[in-house]
């Protein structure tokens, strides 16, 4: 249930930019969510609205953008699809994989007023 | 925590451009903007609605046609969120800021590091399931190496000061996080916790995680290394049961290994299984008990400690010549 702090990360970051880039209420945001950021998006979304009474941010709708999870295969010597940490590459079987993207777990962008 | 404003961030000293000026201001019509707020509610229910309007938003010769809704023949300009319309001037703006939701712990996390190099500590986050055996095996592995340099230890529990107690015992410094309802050890805590440390220069520091294969994961501490302890008597399959964590550590402990003999664990699969969501993992065998492979693991030690404190001496005389240059 990390995704209480997440949610809190979510807010700490909104208060800041409510400073810095001038503004007082946050109607919407979009996070982008990699399939390997160990967040689970409904868990997010349900700490997020508990979070978020009471501040900026109250009733805000929050966007969560999954991203697809890609890897590169050090056999293959290409980029495939990955949805699991532990996933083969699903062209060769090789677990010698890097992942390249699906870590992500970023605020995107916030709709305000 | 600032108390003109509430802001969560009054306490930090990295953060920039917050005059409490502002924050009078922003107090005040916060305020005002909570009964907007009610009204508006219901337009946000629709999350598609609300997407499509945003990407309108993002155009900036569109900005004036927010908060207008057409209803048959009627056409209401009142439906935005200041529930009203001013010619040329848009209720709402998007702002786009690509920030990482664990950018903060992460500057935490930095500033522990930079501390860690200044002191040349070799700071280690042990994680693992509840009743790995960690504290066993830190108490054993601290009674093999105090002598040689200093040692402490932060203990991160959700209760009770047990774990610190028992390290106390091994007469090394020991510091006790309870994180009440957390599930893992943040930067900032840890952070907070080395203000209790002295005289580790040079030392080890090790970080006991919350037992948790979860969420411990996601959180960098500042430290040289992630190090899972599993033991033989949890599921051989657990690399891929939690697979984040064995992907974040540098080294897997395999302990208990004494009772073996009793067990059907799977050694070889387990190491595969490792391997699997970490191509890169080492792995050691031991028993904290009966003290079979713990050389190999303060051995590990040993060498990594040296080659922080080298790296260090490395630096150091770099800067000396430096300074030597411009004499």
């Amino acid at each position: 249930m990390h995704e209480m702090s997440i949610a809190e990360g979510i807010l700490q970051v909104l208060e800041e930019q409510a400073v810095t880039q001038q503004f007082e209420k946050v109607k919407a945001v979009w996070v982008e969510i990699g399939p390997l950021a160990t967040i689970e998006a409904d868990a997010l979304t349900f700490c997020f609205d508990a979070v978020i009474r009471g501040s900026l941010a109250e009733g805000a709708s929050l966007h969560i953008i999954k991203l697809a999870g890609k890897a590169f295969c050090l056999q293959c010597l290409d980029t495939v699809p990955v949805t699991q940490r532990y996933d083969s590459c699903p062209v060769c079987g090789s677990y010698q994989l890097q992942v390249t993207q699906g870590e992500e777990m970023r605020i995107k962008e916030l709709e305000v007023a | 925590m600032c108390t003109v404003c509430g802001c969560s961030e009054g306490e930090v000293s990295i953060e920039n451009g917050h005059s409490h000026g502002h924050s009078h201001d922003h107090s005040h019509d916060h305020a005002h903007g909570h009964h907007h707020h009610d009204h508006g509610h219901h337009h946000h229910g629709d999350h598609s609605h609300a997407h499509s309007h945003a990407h309108a938003h993002s155009h900036d010769d569109q900005h004036d046609h927010s908060g207008i809704e057409s209803d048959g023949d009627n056409i209401h300009f009142g439906k935005g969120p200041a529930h009203a319309h001013v010619a040329g001037l848009s209720q709402s703006r998007m702002v786009q800021i690509e920030q990482d939701i664990l950018g903060k712990n992460n500057q935490y996390a930095a500033q522990n590091r930079v501390r860690f190099e200044q002191q040349s500590m070799f700071v280690l986050n042990l994680v693992s399931s509840p009743g790995s055996g960690k504290t066993t095996l830190l108490t054993e592995t601290i009674n093999q190496i105090k002598d040689q340099y200093t040692v402490g230890v932060i203990e991160g529990d959700q209760q009770t000061a047990n774990d610190a107690d028992r390290i106390r015992e091994t007469g090394v410094q020991a510091i006790q996080i309870n994180t009440g309802k957390g599930c893992h050890l943040d930067a900032h805590m840890v952070g907070h916790a080395l203000e209790n440390f002295s005289g580790l220069t040079g030392g080890v520091l090790f970080i006991e995680n919350v037992g948790n294969l979860v969420c411990p994961a996601s959180f960098d501490l500042g430290e040289a290394a992630k190090v899972s302890i599993l033991s033989v008597t949890e599921g051989e399959d657990k690399p891929l049961k939690y697979p984040d964590m064995f992907h974040a550590s540098e080294l897997m402990i395999l302990n208990k290994t004494d009772l073996l003999p009793y067990l059907d664990f799977d050694v070889e699969r387990c190491i595969e299984y490792a391997k699997r969501v970490n191509p890169d993992i080492q792995i050691i065998q031991l028993s904290a008990k009966s003290g079979e492979g713990m050389q190999q693991w303060i051995d590990w030690i040993n060498t990594k400690r040296a080659a922080i404190i080298e790296s260090r001496i490395n630096m150091l005389q770099q800067q000396i010549e430096q300074f030597k240059a411009i004499l």
